[in-house]
């Protein structure tokens, strides 16, 4: 056990994955960088380092720099999952999704459908989303929710380095495409990680605090915006359970609904845009499973729905904060019809 | 009549122990106080737990408040002689609070000691070691799915005389998870190992559980390298098992699932708290423990029932044997206790399985007292 960063916790995911496993490899942009070019080798490890130091020790034939083309290399690697090998490719930035959307949602996504049950899609698509890194409109999205639309798609988001390679491992192992989100502004957080491989299994829930009188259901880099928040309430004597799903594909639903049966009050943060995203879609659930024992109504922090701001005071304004989360926390414990 | 002032201190419970809150004191200022006395209450993000006066003594000066968290080493109160001025206890806590500060800035006060790892006949093992002493140190040895840190409460009390070593058995902890034999004897051979990795060639073991199993076991197949057994709770002195909870705790992989199996190990369920049902499910996730589980419950407990029970070796061992346990243990029964002679068994009330962590004190006079007698 010592302390490691998400980055760290990532990179030694893939590392002992890699030696676990011969047919794991890792594909993308300057995975390694310094491919056919005089210079240093293993110059990157991907644009903030995730995957540094893995080139070195399993070789290029193991660590692949691709060209800057997401449709050609993500097909690549799903044709490699479909015969044979696990790969872990590396779309940079979500906001790429688009150009290579059917290899993902109408190849790998239905592979194991389409082919009764006879085939098997391994890849892990590792990618960047969030805001908060001052990069501008089209490299601050979050997306997920446009995966988690697409049954045959497994969706992680992890929010701290202990989830992260405890679900990278999981991720790895699993038989299905699996999109792996990772916050671009989490990369430098640190905590206490095992030394050793673990897996946290997909579908279940992390309760991060348990309290009495609101539920708060967070993802990704909000999960931590949620604790803060809820730290904060403690000390003016409302006290919060924070629910991390984790993976937004399968949905812990359970969790959720039992976790607002005991409180009755619940707040859903959400990073991506509003409409048609994590929080109204977790607002239906409790709606429809939970109603008698909701004494509130449902709050939702989102950003609002527009592109993410360039302007740094802008993008400040855009993000949910603790300080948000806290007074909607107040005002569904205080609400009075 | 004694002139020395006695610093009360916030206790280091566990490895990941660096803060805890005083929840309650249960006395005022002013009060006499008997050693061991209960004196106040501090919760630790684990476990809440009774902080028992190290000294006999007047306790002086409290210098937190209910409800103030502070960190490992922090003062907490003051005890002395009443014969002691006003002005000494007043410099004494003046110069406490500086020396701590300056020593929590330079290096973290609440570092302590750091788990180590032996090679043990080609096993990796982790252990922790605590405290100094002539004689053969104390050995510490946990049950089926526990690791060094449930004698938390007791290793630290128990340091303060003698060494004292808490290792993690093959499968568990930090140790190792892969190709192990799972039966109470491989596990013996296993703390033999141990023994032999870090140099110790005599030693009081004190097992809990299944580890008490082992400790006894230990014993009867070396004799010379024991010096005394100390059994909590004990497997090894009767069939009876309460495999629901083996099982359970094999199969348990979700929260709501461990906090339930958990909470048959206490008198006071209320004690099982979030982090520790989370420290459990992390330990469950590492790569191999799922299948290192299996393989000592099958040999351990084969059918259902103890496998290797030693209560008719008890007598011509020829090392001490003494047996501790909690009235209301739901996972060996307490009535096993009568395999030992009734001068050395002790069976304490409102307790369960964790008898060492709900009665930690009480637990560790009858350890030291036992150990000191048996050197």
């Amino acid at each position: 056990m010592s302390k490691k960063s998400y980055r760290q916790a990532l990179n030694e995911a893939l590392a002992q994955e890699m030696r676990r496993d011969p047919t794991v490899i890792v594909m993308g942009e300057d995975n390694a960088g310094g491919m056919g070019a005089p210079g240093e080798d293993d110059a990157l490890g991907g644009v903030l380092g995730v995957t540094k130091g893995l080139m070195p020790e399993f070789g290029r034939d193991r660590v692949l720099d691709t060209p800057i083309t997401e449709s050609a290399f993500i097909g690549a690697a799903v044709g490699a999952a479909a015969t044979g090998l696990r790969p872990v490719a590396e779309l940079m930035f979500v906001d790429f999704l688009g150009v290579c959307f059917d290899q993902i949602f109408n190849q790998a996504a239905k592979f194991r459908y389409m082919f009764g049950g006879k085939a098997v899609t391994p890849v892990v698509i590792r990618t960047m989303y969030g805001a908060g890194f001052r990069a501008a409109s089209q490299h601050s999205q979050c997306l997920y929710p446009i995966f988690t639309h697409i049954p045959g798609l497994k969706v992680v988001i992890p929010s701290s380095p202990y989830e992260a390679k405890g679900l990278m491992i999981q991720s790895i192992r699993d038989n299905d495409p699996v999109i792996f989100l990772e916050h671009k502004v989490l990369y430098d957080e640190i905590e206490e990680v095992p030394d050793e491989p673990y897996t946290i299994p997909f579908g279940e829930a992390n309760l991060t605090r348990e309290g009495d009188d609101v539920t708060i259901v967070a993802f990704g880099r909000m999960v931590g915006f949620a604790n803060k928040a809820a730290d904060m309430l403690e000390k003016e004597g409302i006290t919060c359970t924070v629910v991390d799903p984790r993976t937004t594909s399968p949905l812990d639903e359970d969790t959720i609904i039992e976790a607002v049966e005991d409180t009755g009050r619940l707040v859903v943060v959400d990073e991506a845009s509003p409409r048609c995203g994590m929080a109204a879609d977790i607002s239906a659930l409790v709606a429809q499973n939970a109603f008698k024992a909701l004494k509130a109504p449902i709050r939702m922090v989102t950003p609002p729905h527009t592109p993410v701001p360039f302007a740094p005071q802008l993008e400040d304004a855009y993000i949910p904060t603790p300080e948000k989360i806290a007074d909607a926390v107040r005002q569904v414990t205080f609400w009075r019809e | 009549m004694s002139n020395e002032i006695k610093a009360l201190t916030m206790p280091k419970w566990g490895l990941a122990m660096t803060e805890g809150a005083v929840t309650s004191w249960l006395v005022d200022e002013g009060v006499e106080l008997r050693e061991g006395e209960e004196i106040l209450e501090i919760e630790t993000t684990k476990i809440t737990n009774v902080y028992e006066s190290p000294v006999a003594g007047k306790l002086r000066r409290r210098t937190v408040e209910a409800g103030q968290t502070v960190p490992v080493g922090a003062l907490l109160g003051v005890i002395a002689d009443a014969s002691v001025p006003e002005i000494d206890i007043d410099a004494f806590i003046t110069k406490f609070q500086e020396e701590f500060a300056v020593e929590a800035a330079e290096a973290g006060a609440s570092a302590g000691p750091e788990p180590q790892f032996a090679e043990a006949g080609g096993r990796r093992l982790r252990y922790l070691v605590m405290g100094q002493g002539e004689g053969a140190p104390l050995v510490m040895i946990h049950g089926f799915g526990g690791d060094l840190n449930n004698w938390q409460f007791n290793q630290p009390a128990l340091a303060e005389e003698r060494t004292v070593y808490a290792l993690d058995l093959p499968g568990h902890g930090g140790s190792v998870k892969q190709g192990i034999g799972g039966s109470v004897p491989d596990l013996a051979a296993a703390v033999r190992d141990f023994l032999d990795a870090v140099g110790i060639d005599r030693a009081h073991l004190c097992g809990h559980s299944m580890g008490g199993a082992i400790a006894l076991h230990l014993a009867t197949e070396e004799p010379a390298r024991v010096a005394s057994v100390t059994l909590v709770s004990s497997a090894g002195l009767g069939d009876e098992i309460n495999m629901d909870y083996i099982e359970g705790f094999i199969r348990a992989d979700k929260r709501k699932d461990m906090k339930s199996v958990l909470e048959k190990l206490f008198a006071d369920s209320s004690l099982v708290s979030r982090d520790m049902v989370e420290e459990l499910l992390k330990y469950k996730r590492l790569d191999g423990v799922p299948e290192a589980l299996r393989t000592i419950a099958e040999a351990t407990f084969p059918g259902g029932k103890q496998g290797h029970v030693l209560a008719d070796r008890v007598g011509s061992v020829g090392v001490p044997v003494q047996a501790i346990w909690g009235e209301v243990d739901e996972i060996v029964p307490a009535g096993h206790a009568e395999a030992i002679p009734e001068g050395s068994r002790h069976v304490l009330k409102n307790a369960g399985h964790m008898v060492h962590m709900e009665r930690a004190g009480e637990v560790n006079r009858i350890i030291s007292s036992f150990v000191t007698k048996a050197s």
